[in-house]
């Protein structure tokens, strides 16, 4: 991929390199949001809802005012007067309002958890004080919870029609209807998956100081500092140079910090009313019941095939629970219907997706938010396997495309290239002994041990480009002493952009990866761009850093070979070392060229402009896909429900790996967070929309006892982007869900059940086991 | 509120001042301690990110109060090297396992392992794996951190 004949062979992209911001991390010197002190910083509490849905009667705030030390108490009356509005410019589909009750809950309450006031204080510990002071009743309205409240019920929105928050569909289509008439084989079911939380181990928080007219800084816990600041200045009509978001290390966010919520904008319109610095930081009680909540979704699978086991028609309905006041995503449809068709022919394809307001907290993106694409499809096309009598695997190669169909077009409408679905399944079945593991299963089943295995495909579409989502940027500069510093619109939560850009800049400039700095998480540092979403940033920022660096590499040359009277192809830069090819004598270093462009103009090229700095945004294509085949081994014991996974083999292909190491961190997050989603997770409301797990000890997260070690196998298909990357981080928590569950209903199979209901935990499966019907 | 005088031993040095009663330990290290290390994750004694060292013993810094440590050692993760070139030995492996990604569980995954590397008899992998479900790490999956402790246990065997 080294095209260029001069520059030094590839020594970091693709390498092991470890972490450039580790030694920081490891020692305590991380900074986040809870880090930053302010001089004269308040600390804010809040008093949130305790009723689901209900009235407020009464809110007095005296006592709260009164205690010594709590400096202010704002409720929605105070915000009101900035005349703030909830909307998100960045998110918003055309023609979908949002339910507007104010930053703070101004006549009623729609959640357990909604923000009713806040109070400001010397310290955490007295905002906390006060805000038990704070006499708040409801009238207790019956909430609507769960989809199918929501669908009947009246809207739980003043002025709002129905409960629906958007629904698409593909239309009427008799063609499919007669598809299935006329099918060999029809398979039909529904897969609910259990809410989940984003949980990253850093809550929510900000720092907030509006120190100067029109100046409003925010050091805050996100995805992208720039995304941020244009969604706060668009929130209090600020020009958005004059807010700037920073944060240094963010503790994981997973989608939960891809926008501010109502309760973050409401710590900020307190400090621009109170014009003293503010940190609030959610505690992990606010972080489970009101921080933002997703995956309580269901999909409805019809599938047709002919006698030869090919696909003919796919009917799909999608229904999600978005809670009282999603964040971020208002489209029901998001990826899941566009993308459920999947690696595989299907010549017909029908849909309809439909979200849901309930009185829960709302629905925020987490990683791989469409991800019922890949579980309803995998688990259905197993289902469908076992109904048919053919082995999964099989059905599988009857439909899958490979490598020499694409461009591939999907049926609804999205053209698939540069992936190998086909190549990736057959490069993981061979990390499986299939005919011994049956025989191993066999013979198990006949002790009373119950082992499956389980294999799902997916097709991730990353570095999804749109709007504020259309490119990123990279500017570099070489340091007078040769040492390069590159500002970048991406922004790591963990993701190790930091390391992967150096290893990019290093590698196609031809210098040393320790001097290479890569300088993010600052709006008014880098130019505009999107952050970490959509599994992004190793296309979009490494692509962009690709291309600034030959960008200077070439001037680098231009400027040596005119210093050294040679051509500019004879210069070569390695280490940082200059030499002219045939010109043993000759040599040079960066530091030098660049004190020739920054201190001795006469020396430059004539014409050519000072410094030696270069700049590029790259937009990527719309969607850079990356595609996957995970299988894993499991045990389920019948006698208690619990599953031990025994083998997990991950078959990727993301492109060219920048740092396989970061690459394979951010699968496993992902595999695990998928786990955990099949056996563990499961965010319940009671009737009355209570939370009931509020806590980590109801709220049950997978441990290092839970998991697997995961088996990685790499393939290779570049992207047509700027060094062949693709994106990685979302796809492992999308494809882990189905190939266990997959493997969990190949364990069970002698019982003829199906496996639909998440979490799978071992209450479900003994029921599961013990239900007659 | 009523404050209470403490002096204790943290990271080799004597500190003092006074704390409230319901100050924890957690919030008195980061706020008058100058420690950025131990982190504030569920405060409720779960997920680990807190962790500590108090007379030797790995313990939730969430769910003990400052006065509690009055005339105690604390070691925070502050402690564990003099330099980014000389990280210990855990540390190091952390960093050539990949087994961090954001960082704010790693300073109490630490900890524990510290703790349980000072241990007579040694530990187990399996002890020590049994010792770390007691810490949640939401990015990794856990893989490197397993790693790091099969390194450990290797080393002993």
């Amino acid at each position: 991929m080294n095209d260029a004949p001069t520059a030094s062979a590839m020594r970091f992209i693709g390498k092991r390199v470890q972490r450039k911001e580790d030694a920081r991390l490891l020692t305590g010197r991380g900074t986040y949001v809870d880090d930053v002190v302010v001089a004269g910083m308040l600390h804010a509490a809040f008093v949130r809802s305790n009723v689901a849905r209900g009235k407020i009667t009464h809110l007095d705030v005296t006592n709260a005012r009164a205690l010594a030390g709590v400096v202010a108490v704002y409720t929605a009356q105070d915000i009101d007067l900035l005349g703030v509005r909830y909307a998100n410019s960045i998110f918003d589909l055309p023609e979908h309002a949002h339910p507007d009750n104010g930053l703070l809950a101004r006549t009623d309450v729609r959640f357990v958890g909604d923000p009713v006031a806040i109070v400001i204080a010397q310290t955490r510990a007295i905002a906390e004080d006060g805000a038990a002071l704070i006499d708040v009743e409801y009238l207790a309205e019956t909430p609507v919870i769960g989809i199918d409240a929501a669908k009947t019920m009246a809207p739980l929105h003043a002025g709002w029609r129905n409960n629906v928050v958007s629904s698409f569909s593909s239309g009427d289509n008799a063609e499919i209807d007669a598809a299935f008439a006329e099918a060999a084989h029809v398979v039909e079911d529904t897969l609910t998956n259990g809410r989940q939380v984003q949980m990253p181990m850093e809550p929510r928080g900000l720092v907030v100081y509006a120190d100067g007219a029109g100046e409003l800084t925010v050091h805050l816990a996100c995805q992208s500092p720039h995304l941020a600041a244009a969604h706060i200045a668009d929130i209090f009509k600020l020009p958005t140079q004059q807010v700037r978001v920073l944060a240094k290390d963010v503790g994981g966010a997973f989608g939960l910090k891809v926008t501010s919520q109502r309760d973050e904008l409401a710590v900020i319109a307190a400090a621009i009313i109170l014009r003293r610095p503010i940190k609030w930081i959610e505690d992990r009680l606010e972080n489970l019941t009101a921080g933002g909540q997703s995956r309580d979704e269901r999909l409805r699978v019809r599938y047709a095939f002919d006698a030869d086991y090919r696909l003919l028609a796919a009917d799909i309905e999608y229904d999600v629970d978005y809670g009282a006041y999603p964040h971020a995503m208002q489209d029901s449809s998001s990826l899941v219907t566009p993308m459920f068709p999947g690696p595989y022919r299907l010549p017909k394809y029908r849909w309809k997706s439909t979200a849901w307001f309930t009185n829960t907290a709302g629905m925020v993106p987490y990683r791989g938010p469409w991800m019922m694409e890949m579980f309803g499809r995998e688990v259905l096309l197993d289902i469908a396997a076992r109904q048919m009598g053919i082995d999964p695997i099989e059905l599988r190669r009857k439909n899958i495309i490979s490598k020499d169909d694409q461009p591939f077009q999907m049926p609804s409408g999205i053209v698939l290239t540069d992936i190998s679905p086909r190549e990736t399944m057959e490069m993981t079945v061979e990390a499986f002994d299939l005919e011994e593991f049956r025989r191993e299963q066999a013979q198990a089943r006949a002790e009373g041990r119950y082992i499956g295995l389980g294999l799902a495909n997916g097709v991730e579409p990353t570095t999804v480009s749109f709007g504020h989502y259309s490119s990123d940027i990279a500017h570099l500069r070489v340091e007078l002493n040769g040492k390069v510093t590159a500002t970048t619109s991406t922004f790591s939560q963990g993701h190790g952009t930091p390391t992967a850009l150096a290893q990019v800049i290093a590698d196609r400039l031809g210098i040393a990866f320790e001097d290479v700095t890569v300088m993010e998480g600052d709006s008014s540092r880098s130019g505009f761009g999107s952050g970490a979403g959509g599994s992004r940033q190793a296309v979009a920022g490494g692509g962009a850093a690709l291309v600034a660096s030959d960008m200077l590499r070439e001037k680098i040359q231009r400027i040596a070979a005119y210093a050294f009277n040679a051509s500019t192809e004879s210069i070569r830069i390695e280490s940082g070392v200059i030499t002219v090819e045939g010109s043993p004598q000759i040599s040079s270093t960066i530091a030098q060229i660049a004190q020739m462009a920054y201190l001795t103009p006469d020396r430059l090229p004539p014409g050519m402009e000072m410094g030696l700095e270069s700049q590029y945004r790259l937009r990527p294509p719309m969607m850079v896909f990356a595609n996957a085949t995970h299988a894993c081994v499991c045990e389920v014991d019948v006698e208690t429900g619990k599953v031990a996974i025994l083998r997990w083999v991950a078959g990727g292909d993301c492109g060219q790996l920048i740092n396989p190491s970061i690459v394979e961190g951010q699968i496993s997050g992902g595999v695990v967070q998928g786990i955990a989603g099949v056996l563990f997770e499961n965010f319940r409301y009671d009737d009355s929309g209570q939370p009931m797990t509020a806590t980590l000890k109801d709220y049950l997260l997978p441990t290092a006892l839970d998991v697997p070690r995961v088996e990685f196998r790499h393939m290779c298909t570049p992207s047509t982007t700027p060094g062949g990357f693709k994106g990685v981080g979302e796809g492992g928590a999308m494809i882990s869900p189905p190939a266990l569950v997959n493997a969990i209903a190949d364990a069970l199979a002698p019982f003829g059940k199906r496996w639909l209901n998440m979490p799978l935990s071992p209450d479900r499966i003994i029921c599961g086991l013990e239900d007659d019907a | 509120m009523t404050l209470h005088f403490i002096e204790f031993e943290l990271n080799g040095r004597s500190v003092g001042g006074t704390a409230e009663a319901r100050t924890t330990l957690l919030d008195y290290l980061r706020t008058d301690g100058g420690c950025t290390g131990p982190h504030a994750g569920c405060e409720h004694g779960v997920c680990g990110a807190c962790t500590i060292l108090v007379d030797g013993q790995a313990i939730r810094s969430c769910l003990m109060l400052a006065v509690q440590a009055n005339g105690k050692t604390v070691e925070t993760v502050e402690s564990l090297s003099e330099s980014d070139e000389a990280l210990h030995p855990i540390q190091q492996m952390f960093k050539e396992e990949f087994a961090l990604q954001c960082g704010f569980c790693t300073p109490g995954f630490l900890m524990t392992l510290v703790a349980l590397d000072r241990t007579e008899p040694r530990p187990s992998a399996e002890e020590m794996r049994a010792a770390l479900s007691g810490h949640l790490c939401r990015c990794t999956g856990y893989q490197g951190i397993l790693r790091v402790v099969d390194r450990l246990a290797g080393q002993r065997a």
